[in-house]
């Protein structure tokens, strides 16, 4: 049995200690929001925070993730990821949207970090996340809305 | 076997069609719309208006309204497109829509684009096909809920106005949940009258908001690996490592020792290996033997291939798709020869969301199957075949995918009877997602064929094309499949070429369509992915031969294509071609039609590492009367950024008929570091919608590589460009 911190709550896993998060998350505790994509850190779909910092949840086992706290896209509310919410709204960000949890958690993180991102730093922050349908166009208008929205 | 099955498909089918007559009338309490069949369909003999068995509309008693959707959502906007239209004529409230997917009724669902046939989304027509009907069957709600109201309150109908989800006679209102049991009494009427465009008040405004954006910002829209089912088992697949072979025998044992692992059984596709989570799968999966049956398998690499493939295009074409005047001759006679031998490689769909279905064996014998079903009346025939289960206890939940780009829409249902036959390999006994790795769906087949394009054609001493003569040589996407009608030319591997614009006396089109055994299918736009590239780049060197502007050379050739002219000028004109640019910037231009929308594009690029770095991308499209302008925009950047990674590095190999590329690592779609900033105009037009899923792919490799020439005089013939511009 493991305990976990997920999202301020306090969640028991029996699984196998080298579970990828990303399964324990998905199959275990069955919260869906963080996606599969390729399990080897090359999409970013399945982008959680784990003591604030955006993490591949399919790199993280469960055994190593006791005792952090972690936030997945349900549970996200900080002012950055609400304000991103607003601004995808607005701008229409999403096409399938399966990437877009783990868009919006690395978009989430460097906004906490860089509140007035250049394109520069979003090109840093955002390009190990990968969207097939291409709407890096609209997440990048997405985070400088969402940042002049914190702003305000 | 496909054939056959075409042909059941496509047939009249009494059972169904009384099912669906004695269904008329109220459904659950809330009123169902249907609407007169369209020509295609009324040849089968039906002239009655259906009413309905939930056809396109569904008003609940609660307030709630739900379009039934034929098209199939990935992510393209089709579930929107299809709500916008419906909203508009029925005059409900945006907030109080909801869409799902629907099938099992050609007769309301058929694409006419294939006739009316039989359902299926794809050649980017979900708004073509879905213009009229869903349109019709709001109105037709609309009609019904007003003559309702007109009854209850006993005044005319004409006093009557419908706005916001209510029908209100002065200061009576009353909501569509509160009269829809009454509607549902009232006989389905005909002809009803459609707006004007003039008198629109949402369709072809960028007013609606997608309505799936916000729960996609949240996690919890729904796909189909997230599926809950009390119970479920998920399913690993190990696929044969190389196409064609079958399995001869495996050992299982090791990996059923494992805890969490249920059970591993052989299927039709592989072997696979069923546990109680994804991570017991894949652990499982490390540990069964399997040995394979590799006689009948494809042994070629790639590079043998393409070496076969570039004696091939040497050779007269195996046929013709196209023929006008005679061009070896007329090329023989020109002042000047110019040709090119173009290399399109293998190239994987690569969706965010790996292949996946859902089976599930319900208590009363009903095998409900949850995935991206794109063709899915075809599917369901496949699998009732394939499990021996009644086409009745077979049921479809049709899930919005994670992207697609035309691997959905597979004519053996590879994935969906993957999940079916592993559930009756276990006796059904649980419900089980089959979920395909990444490895499995990059090393699955299914690819854009291979391609050798070759183009020569004959200038006089003006400049003038006075010959032009090409050949590609690509596998058949429809030989043998169900699409198969027989036809000598499979438009598919020519689209884009055959169909060349420009006007040249003397043109063929020819194409040889190699067996190999590969598995290809069209990739979004399909043949136009190669030929527009081939073609487009061409006419620049034709251009730079003659010494005349592109833009300039190419209208010359568009007197009898206006709207081909139009968006190219268009494009010209936004994006200052022909202007002076800063140092080390240069531009290039292309146009291309495809799925009956024409599109035109200019970038501007830098070279960095000797690699094109695309800084903007002017981007005009015709595609009739655009009913979401912002969703035209976002497919027109979607299928550039697509367009553009396939021509920066996309590529798959194979070396003695093993994929090469499995990941994301060494498979790389374009990232956001090198996506371009996209500025998108719309051609006002009042002619019918046409595609825009597809048509924004086509002419970004042409107009890349033609700046390329600019910036070094190379003109690029071997994709993708970290391949062709290093060689």
């Amino acid at each position: 049995m493991t305990t976990l911190n997920i999202n301020g709550e306090v969640r028991e896993v029996s699984v196998d200690p080298q579970t990828p998060l990303l399964w324990a998350l998905r199959d275990t505790l069955a919260m869906t929001g963080t996606k599969y994509g390729c399990g080897i850190a090359q999409c970013g779909a399945c982008t959680v925070h784990v003591n604030g910092a955006p993490v591949r949840s399919c790199q993280l086992n469960v055994g190593d993730a006791e005792g952090m706290e972690i936030t997945t896209i349900e549970g996200a509310e900080s002012k950055a990821i609400e304000a991103l919410r607003v601004a995808w709204n607005e701008l229409d960000v999403p096409q399938c949207g399966y990437c877009q949890s783990g868009q919006l958690m690395s978009a989430a993180s460097l906004l906490e970090r860089t509140p007035k991102p250049s394109d520069q730093d979003i090109d840093n922050a955002m390009s190990g996340n990968l969207c097939r349908c291409a709407t890096y166009q609209r997440i990048r208008a997405g985070i400088h809305r969402a940042a002049d929205i914190l702003e305000a | 076997m496909y054939a056959k099955i075409l042909n059941q498909l496509t047939a009249p089918k009494p059972v169904s069609r009384r099912r669906f007559l004695l269904g008329a009338g109220a459904v659950a309490g809330g009123l169902a719309v249907g609407f007169r069949l369209p020509p295609a369909q009324a040849q089968e003999g039906e002239t009655a208006p259906i009413n309905p068995l939930n056809a396109y509309i569904t008003i609940h008693p609660d307030n709630t309204v739900t379009v039934l959707s034929s098209q199939f959502d990935m992510g393209q906007g089709a579930w929107h497109g299809l709500a916008s239209l419906v909203v508009e004529e029925l005059g409900a409230d945006w907030d109080q829509i909801t869409v799902k997917g629907v099938n099992g009724n050609p007769a309301a669902y058929g694409n006419l684009t294939a006739g009316g046939a039989f359902q299926l989304s794809g050649g980017s027509s979900s708004v073509f096909t879905s213009f009229d009907r869903y349109r019709v069957a709001g109105a037709t709600a609309r009609e019904m809920l007003k003559a309702a109201a007109a009854k209850r309150w006993n005044v005319n109908v004409d006093s009557l106005v419908v706005s916001d989800g209510f029908v209100r006679n002065g200061d009576q209102a009353a909501s569509f949940g509160d009269l829809v049991a009454d509607a549902a009494q009232i006989p389905v009427p005909e002809n009803v009258a459609l707006k004007p465009r003039e008198e629109w008040s949402t369709l072809g405004s960028d007013a609606l908001r997608r309505f799936d954006t916000d729960p996609k910002t949240r996690g919890t829209f729904t796909y189909t690996g997230d599926v809950q089912i009390p119970g479920m088992l998920t399913a690993v697949m190990i696929h044969p490592p190389r196409f064609g072979a079958t399995v001869k025998s495996f050992d299982g044992s090791k990996a059923l020792a494992r805890d969490g692992v249920e059970h591993v059984v052989a299927i039709h596709r592989g072997v696979a290996v069923v546990a109680k989570t994804m991570f017991d799968a894949l652990q499982g999966k490390e540990l069964v033997e399997v040995e394979w049956d590799e006689s009948a398998a494809e042994k070629r690499g790639s590079d043998a291939l393409l070496s076969a493939y570039r004696e091939t295009v040497m050779n007269e074409p195996e046929v013709v798709a196209r023929t006008e005047g005679d061009a070896p001759a007329a090329i023989k006679q020109a002042t000047q020869m110019v040709e090119a031998t173009y290399e399109f490689p293998y190239l994987a769909h690569a969706a965010m969301e790996p292949l996946n279905a859902v089976a599930h064996m319900r208590d009363d014998g009903v095998l409900d199957l949850y995935g991206g079903h794109q063709a899915p009346d075809l599917y369901q025939m496949i699998v009732s075949g394939m499990t021996e289960l009644d086409m009745s206890n077979i049921n479809l939940v049709i899930m919005p995918t994670g992207g697609g780009f035309g691997r959905r829409a597979v004519l053996d249902a590879d994935v969906v009877t993957e999940a079916a036959m592993v559930a009756k390999a276990i006796d059904y006994s649980a419900p089980v997602k089959v979920q395909w790795t990444r490895e499995n769906d990059t090393l699955g087949g299914r690819y854009r064929p291979a391609t050798i394009h070759r183009v020569q054609a004959g200038l006089d001493e003006n400049g003038n094309i006075v010959g032009w003569d090409s050949h590609i040589v690509s596998q058949s996407l429809i030989k043998g499949t169900a699409f198969d009608s027989g036809a000598e030319v499979d438009n598919t591997v020519v689209e884009g070429a055959s169909n060349l614009p420009y006007a040249i006396d003397n043109l063929r089109v020819g194409a040889t369509m190699p067996q190999v055994g590969v598995p290809v299918l069209w990739w979004r736009a399909v043949g136009s992915t190669h030929t527009a590239y081939a073609v487009e780049t061409f006419i620049d060197e034709l251009a730079a031969k003659a010494k005349k502007d592109p833009v300039d050379y190419r209208l010359a050739m568009l007197k009898d294509h206006p709207r081909h002219a139009a968006v190219l000028k268009l494009a010209a004109e936004k994006a200052g071609w022909g202007e002076a640019l800063p140092e080390g910037r240069y531009r290039g231009v292309s146009l291309h039609e495809s799925f009956k929308s024409y599109v035109a594009q200019v970038v501007e690029i830098s070279i960095e590492d000797d690699l094109p770095k695309v800084h903007k991308v002017v981007c005009a499209v015709d595609c009739g009367i655009a009913i979401n302008p912002d969703v035209v925009r976002a497919q027109m950047e979607g299928g550039i950024g697509f367009g553009l990674g396939a021509v920066l590095a996309e590529e798959l190999t194979l070396k003695d008929g093993y994929v090469q590329q499995s990941n994301y690592d060494a498979y790389t779609p374009l990232r956001m570091n090198a996506s371009p900033e996209v500025e998108v105009h719309i051609v006002d037009s009042d002619a019918g919608p046409t595609g825009v899923g597809e048509p924004g792919v086509p002419p970004i490799g042409p107009a890349v590589a033609n700046a390329v020439r600019s910036a070094t005089g190379k003109h690029v013939t071997t994709l993708p460009f970290q391949k062709g511009m290093r060689a």
